[in-house]
């Protein structure tokens, strides 16, 4: 049964990343409907563990489990939003087509897009208050506009684990309200919630959940838990120069990672 | 010399055969100083008669020829509108150069101009170029811009120094291998036109085939990897299709401007259209036109390569699209500008003879011009014209008067009209709230606001007016001290009870 199954379940995750080490060793498992906030310094390795998850990073080590399935199946249940700088607000698209790609994921090869999808797709436009702009090309927004866009989207897919990749960042305040509100309510709807955030002041009253993050896993706990100035401090205060170092020397080593995979099995 | 091979072009078999021999003896004379490629038809045409024959299409060659440029034009502008909206204009162009020495070699192996064996090598050759920039991209610190202009003119290279050996040797004479180089579409046969209907074919299938798949790995790869899309084989397969879509154009542009092609339709379709299907649309239209002039004006110009000339009518639309767009073009934007200025110049006019009625404290319905000129300062031609174009619009109303010594010339004076009242009430009252605004809301010290208010004046509109108003609880006046033209006053009129042109 995939919902009796933990969201997201993380084993001993070793991911590097064009032969630098991001991530050591992350044991990580995230109960259904929760909320959780990911914080750490700059290179920490979130956006890193986000694309592990959805296997668009290939692991060195360990694994991650969604519902209880691999990566390359379980990503089907996952919706996502991409950072906003990682897309070509250029491209000829309409914002209902970009909300529209939202399901995308339903449809079947050849299928075309159904009325339901349509209104889906309008109704997720509604709740983050951009119908009126349905029709504008996506470059004409305001960047708060466009990650309504994105947010919309994520919401037409339907899904039942969310991950967002710094959400809030360059937004304007009406915009981090909507999603503030979004959030909640998603959640509330049992969905399982995973967002990068940057901002620590804010982190305290958004989520439920914060994983602290710098290589390696500094903590996950609830807020009243995990927000403490000694475990900040360890998150981003000094780094792990040794391991880093030694990391460094042995990711990307193919007779040593090759060793240890044979090893181990 | 050997017997001259007749499949170098596709008319000559059908041309007298004494004429062909010597025609093709002429060609041979003349392929060592002229680029492009042989023309299959007599010479001593009139040019009218040349177009007419081309537009009557009756000739079988003259239908391939512009079917065959058409069919380019859409598969190239169908296939640009993704290399350009994913940015891979300078792959295209790699990917056209990098085919040449293939066409070279395939031409080595069997002899002869052999579409079959020309094909095969210069897949290879692409597939080779292709291959050369990611394995450098993956296992070299060059970028991605450098390794594309590397294998672009390493190949290109190669090619050329094959093709001037081809050139050299007995068989290569009549090889027509240069229409290569630059295009020339009289040379297409009928199995080039089955080349350039299968690449088309294949490009309409896979886009339709593909079409979500495709816009959103365009639009946000992550996203689309995110949702489990096969972006890599997808991306593979644009580039295959790239490549055949450019193998099989290159003997009607050639290879040195093929690419231009895939670039300058996309990229006025790119000013035009903002969803993907109308780009794809406008791109291939624009291709097609293109192809098609490029082609007719190449038959008229006899020995003209058609590669270029497709060009020039692409940029020749690009610029027309650039300027002349409806939205954003740049003479409608000028357009735009130039009215807005003239629109600021009047109300600033309007301005300032309700300024010098109010020094007169609106005891007199008409000002002199000369010190409303004089308050505006600058240029007193200029002002003149001003207050002429006022007059024309309806703004203002001049009258003369007898100087009071007589002897002088009339002076002139002008007076406002209701409508002309309206608006300058209207300007000086935004000038005025917007000073009050910035000094009593956003803490302006008070001799910082003129400057501002002066700009802002002209686009304050009325909604923002009341909301000013409401903010300040619709005061009187402004930080100067001066009154601030109400509504009642803007609605009111101040005209009517002087009789205007009490003078006259």
């Amino acid at each position: 049964m995939r919902n009796s199954q933990k969201p997201i379940e993380i084993h001993d995750l070793t991911v590097s990343y064009q032969k630098k080490p991001v991530l050591y060793g992350i044991d990580l498992e995230v109960e259904k409907g929760s909320l959780v906030g990911i914080i750490g310094p700059n290179g920490a390795g979130k956006s890193t563990l986000l694309k592990t998850i959805m296997n668009m990073i290939k692991p060195n080590g360990g694994y991650v489990r969604i519902f209880g399935h691999p990566p390359k199946k379980g990503i089907s249940c996952i919706g996502y939003v991409p950072q906003r700088e990682s897309v070509d607000w250029d491209f000829p698209v309409t914002v209902m087509d970009v909300v529209l790609m939202g399901r995308y994921g339903k449809l079947n090869w050849f299928q075309r897009i159904r009325k339901a999808d349509r209104k889906i797709a309008s109704e997720c436009l509604e709740k983050v208050g951009m119908l009126h702009l349905a029709d504008r090309q996506i470059g004409n927004l305001s960047g708060g506009q466009q990650q309504r866009v994105f947010l919309a989207r994520a919401l037409a897919q339907e899904s039942q684990l969310y991950i967002m990749d710094e959400p809030f960042s360059g937004v304007d305040a009406v915009t981090e309200k909507t999603i503030v509100l979004m959030l909640k309510e998603m959640k509330k709807m049992g969905k399982t919630l995973l967002i990068v955030h940057h901002d620590l002041s804010s982190a305290k009253e958004y989520f439920d959940y914060l994983l602290l993050l710098n290589m390696r896993k500094v903590a996950y706990g609830t807020i009243q838990d995990v927000f403490s100035h000694d475990l900040l401090q360890k998150t981003y205060g000094g780094r792990l120069t040794i391991l880093s170092e030694m990391a460094s020397q042995t990711a990307g080593n193919r007779e040593i990672e090759k060793e240890a995979y044979s090893t181990s099995e | 010399m050997k017997p001259v091979r007749s499949n170098s072009s596709p008319l000559t078999g059908r041309c007298f055969p004494w004429f062909s021999i010597f025609f093709l003896l002429v060609c041979a004379f003349i392929n060592q100083t002229l680029l492009g490629a042989q023309i299959q038809s007599p010479v001593d045409i009139s040019l009218g008669d040349r177009a007419l024959r081309f537009l009557q299409m009756r000739d079988y060659s003259v239908r391939i020829v512009a079917v065959g440029s058409i069919l380019i034009g859409i598969s190239c502008g169908m296939m640009g509108s993704f290399v350009v909206t994913r940015r891979l204009s300078l792959f295209g162009d790699t990917l056209s150069h990098a085919v040449l020495p293939g066409i070279a070699i395939g031409f080595l192996w069997v002899e002869a101009k052999d579409n079959l064996a020309l094909l095969i090598g210069a897949s290879m050759a692409g597939f080779l170029g292709v291959a050369c920039v990611t394995l450098l991209k993956k296992f070299s610190k060059v970028r991605q811009d450098s390794a594309l202009g590397l294998v672009l003119s390493g190949f290109y290279a190669i090619g050329i120094c094959i093709l001037t050996r081809i050139q050299k040797m007995e068989f290569g004479n009549q090889a027509g291998l240069d229409t290569y180089l630059f295009g020339q579409v009289s040379s297409l046969s009928e199995s080039d036109l089955w080349g350039i209907c299968i690449s088309l074919a294949l490009i309409v299938l896979f886009m339709t085939s593909n079409h979500r798949e495709l816009l959103v790995s365009g639009f946000d790869l992550e996203f689309s990897k995110s949702m489990g899309l096969p972006s890599e084989a997808i991306q593979y397969a644009m580039w295959g299709l790239l490549a055949f879509c450019v193998i099989s154009s290159l003997q009607v542009i050639g290879v040195i401007l093929a690419s231009a092609l895939l670039i300058i339709p996309a990229a006025s379709a790119s000013l035009l259209a903002k969803r993907m299907s109308t780009y794809i649309l406008v791109s291939a239209l624009l291709g097609a036109i293109a192809g098609f002039v490029g082609a007719f004006l190449s038959f008229l110009g006899q020995r003209i390569p058609t590669g270029p000339l497709i060009v020039v009518v692409a940029t020749t639309f690009f610029l027309l699209i650039l300027f002349l767009r409806p939205s954003q073009g740049i003479i409608v934007n000028w357009l735009q500008s130039r009215r807005q200025s003239r629109q600021i110049e009047m109300e600033n006019m309007l301005k300032a003879i309700y300024q010098v009625m109010e020094k007169q404290e609106f005891s007199e319905p008409a000002v002199r011009m000369e010190e409303v000129t004089r308050r505006r300062g600058v240029g007193k031609d200029s002002r003149a014209k001003e207050i002429e174009s006022l007059i024309d619009s309806g703004y203002v109303s001049r009258s003369y008067e007898k100087n009071k010594f007589a002897k002088l010339p009339h002076e002139q004076f002008i007076s406002l009209t209701p409508k002309g009242w309206e608006n300058a009430c209207r300007i000086v009252r935004n000038h005025r709230l917007w000073e009050l605004y910035l000094t009593n809301e956003a803490r302006y010290a008070a001799d910082h606001v003129h400057e501002d208010a002066e700009k802002i004046e002209h686009v304050l509109g009325e909604e923002t007016v009341r909301k000013i108003e409401r903010l300040l609880s619709n005061p009187k006046k402004d930080p100067h001290g001066k009154l601030i033209p109400s509504l009642v006053d803007v609605r009111k009129g101040w005209l009517p009870e002087f009789p205007l042109n009490k003078n006259e």
